[in-house]
């Protein structure tokens, strides 16, 4: 039966996977992802699942091994953070070109150095470009559905590719929220039976897989993973539909609250939204035309529906929680990018805020709205990047 | 065990037409992967190197049998995933095949990048063989020292000049590094024998869980030999000594292979790679060498 729970971002990423339960799961931990698969192997040791549970001896064999036995024709899950995703770097990129649906729970953490346990984008933002199709979540809600989402989405045929979902650490992940969980029979039905397309275990049919690739193929193979991770918004939107339809609760490319009529915008990503949604509110009700625009999908990412939906908006602030040295943040980019063909295109500006962990509290996010206010009023953005709530700012 | 003869008209795993290097003797052992048993069926995974450099060239392909290959230094752990892949699916009663698995690295993917990878796979249990063909460098990428290059050997990071002799310290021995991870089946073999290198990977084939084969397989470029030296100078590293053929099985030392007195400068001098050592003032690494080797034997013995 579905049920409402309290629980921690963790503790509903491990639900999740017991109930899509994968064929393997290599695993290592790592804080804060550690409790994903600490659950998850008493749910193997207590018979729950039909999972093989590989308790490899680092990140780079997690990662290996998913992609050995997603090539080996099965369903494939992990979960790491942080100092352990980048230690699978080498084999993200390798798992998206050999077109593996590997469904990885990325807990958002800081990169080290110095060592930080807590949420920060600079773990996925860092891997923005290996192929990997990335949605984020602002709660344990989003974060479940989006696991519940994923295997479909990265299993379909046009698609064919791995699947991070991210929440930030800490503030989702050891957080206790309530949570509406679905009946594990219901999920099972919703995701359905595995069929790969090729296997390595096909002894009938053998393949050769990581093949050497040279200048007369290499190039071809590539932009067929490109295509691939277009196809992938499409893949997004029928799956959210339908996972609507299912259990009622619905998702895009990326959310639009209180965006119809908004002049000025704020644009983030995970768990913030949250605090910014409380703003948004407030200021509402005093009848100033505010909103928010919270990123679901990273990659794709959908530049033309952003466009469209801001029409209305007169300045957007952008707010970055991963540090790109020399460069404006990674959000901001696309955004800029997605705006640049717009005829009235808002005015926009990027802030900085919550590297390793730092607060930013809802008088920070109505300092935003004051900023952006006053900008427009002067019809002039005086600093287009900035860090939020920093000593020596 | 079938004659060798009787194996030959098998089909090999492994087709002509690959882009090995002329005299390798890499294949005398992937060809023979699906003729030593007729149990299994046969999975394959490469680290990167020489072999699957040479075996794979897109969109042609050597291996007849399934075959994967995801990066270098993760042999061990890739391989896990497929067996632990087959395990759960045989379990669930989706698959219905009675498969082996094989994961194979030079001494570059095996010795040095992929030891964490290899240890992790033996350790857990898998039901897989790993084996390492060890040419002592990294010869896929021009001859660089590994951590199984010879004392004295010049290699491209390791050159003789004057200065150096050429590779300095001693190198490592992984076989005993696998025999201390107390899995079921380690062996030493060469490719110079076929009949004890077959009877071999029959072993660990058809055993249940992990077990580890590290084959001597001369390199023609760099060791700086003849094309047709390779088998050759494979015999001579045997009965010289430097490569002594055991297998441990169980904890239990069994020496295959005892061979008379010949001294290492037999198998040195054949090798382009320490003619430098031919000049006196490297008489003592020669002898360092000698020693080394004697040394080894004495220990092995009293196994």
């Amino acid at each position: 039966m579905s049920k409402i729970l309290a629980i921690t971002g963790a503790g509903a990423m491990s639900q999740a996977m017991r109930q899509i339960n994968p064929d393997v799961v290599p695993a290592f931990p790592i804080t804060p992802s550690t409790q994903v698969v600490e659950d998850f192997s008493q749910f193997v040791a207590d018979g729950l699942v039909d999972t093989e549970f590989i308790t490899v001896e680092s990140e780079h064999s997690a990662m290996s091994a998913c992609i050995g036995a997603s090539i080996a024709g099965g369903r494939v899950m992990t979960a790491t953070s942080s100092a352990g995703m980048a230690l699978m770097w080498e084999m993200l990129y390798v798992a998206s070109s050999m077109r593996q649906p590997v469904v990885l729970t990325l807990i958002n953490r800081a990169m080290s150095a110095p060592i930080n346990i807590h949420a920060d984008h600079s773990d996925s933002m860092g891997a923005r470009d290996a192929g990997w199709i990335q949605l984020y979540s602002e709660s344990n809600q989003e974060a479940y559905d989006n696991l519940i989402m994923a295997p479909r989405i990265a299993e379909a045929s046009d698609v064919r590719l791995p699947i991070m979902i991210c929440l930030d650490g800490f503030i989702i992940s050891h957080c206790v929220q309530t949570m509406q969980m679905e009946d594990d029979d219901k999920v099972r039905e919703f995701i359905g039976e595995f069929k790969p397309a090729y296997s390595l275990l096909d002894t009938e049919n053998p393949v050769s897989w990581g093949a050497l690739d040279l200048q007369d193929y290499y190039i071809e193979h590539k932009r067929a993973q490109h295509m691939a991770m277009q196809n992938a918004k499409e893949s997004i939107k029928l799956v959210s539909e339908e996972f609507y339809q299912c259990f009622g609760r619905k998702y895009e490319l990326f959310e639009s609250y209180c965006l119809d009529d908004a002049e000025r915008v704020i644009i983030a990503i995970n768990s913030i939204a949250g605090e910014i949604k409380e703003v948004v509110d407030d200021l509402r009700n005093k009848g100033e035309k505010v909103g928010l625009l919270k990123i679901r999908s990273f990659r794709p990412f959908p530049y033309e529906e952003i466009a469209e939906s801001l029409k209305s908006a007169k300045i957007v602030t952008v707010l970055d929680r991963s540090e790109s040295m020399g460069a404006y943040g990674p959000l901001f980019t696309e955004i800029r990018t997605a705006l640049f063909d717009v005829p009235d295109r808002p005015m926009v500006y990027n802030r900085m805020f919550g590297l390793g962990g730092r607060e930013l509290f809802m008088s920070d996010i109505q300092n935003i709205f004051e900023e952006s206010n006053r900008y427009l009023e002067n019809g002039k953005v005086e600093k287009v990047f900035d860090y939020l709530n920093v000593r020596g700012g | 065990m079938p004659g060798l003869q009787e194996m030959a008209k098998k089909e090999g795993a492994f087709a002509g037409g690959h882009r090995m290097c002329a005299g390798c003797p890499v294949p005398i052992f992937t060809k023979m992967l699906t003729r030593v048993t007729d149990k299994y069926e046969i999975v394959a995974g490469n680290a990167t190197g020489c072999l699957e450099v040479a075996s794979s060239i897109f969109p042609y392909s050597a291996w007849k049998i399934p075959w994967i290959h995801t990066a270098f230094e993760n042999a061990g752990a890739s391989m896990s995933g497929v067996e632990a892949m087959y395990k759960s699916l045989k379990r669930q009663g989706k698959i219905n095949k009675k498969l082996k698995f094989v994961a194979i690295g030079g001494d570059g993917g095996t010795y040095d990048i992929g030891l964490q990878s290899l240890s992790g796979a033996m350790e857990r249990g898998h039901d897989l063989v790993y084996i390492c063909y060890d040419n002592g460098a990294y010869m896929n990428t021009g001859v660089q020292r590994s951590s199984a290059t010879p004392l004295g050997a010049s290699t491209t990071t390791s050159p003789k000049g004057k200065k150096s002799s050429g590779r300095q310290g001693k190198r490592k021995d992984l076989t005993k590094i696998m025999v201390a991870h107390n899995i079921d089946y380690v062996a030493q073999a060469s490719i110079h024998k076929p009949v004890d290198l077959s009877n071999k990977l029959k072993k660990a084939i058809e055993l249940d869980g992990p077990a580890f084969i590290n084959i001597l397989c001369p390199c023609i470029l760099g060791w700086k030999i003849n094309p047709d030296m390779g088998v050759e100078a494979a015999r001579v590293g045997v009965e010289t000594g430097f490569w002594p053929l055991y297998e441990v099985e169980n904890g239990e030392y069994n020496i295959n292979y005892k061979p008379k007195y010949r001294p290492v400068t037999d198998w040195i001098f054949m090798q382009g790679r320490f003619r430098h050592l031919k000049s006196p003032e490297n008489q003592p690494i020669v002898e360092e060498f000698q020693k080394e080797v004697d040394k080894n034997w004495e220990w092995l013995l009293k196994q």
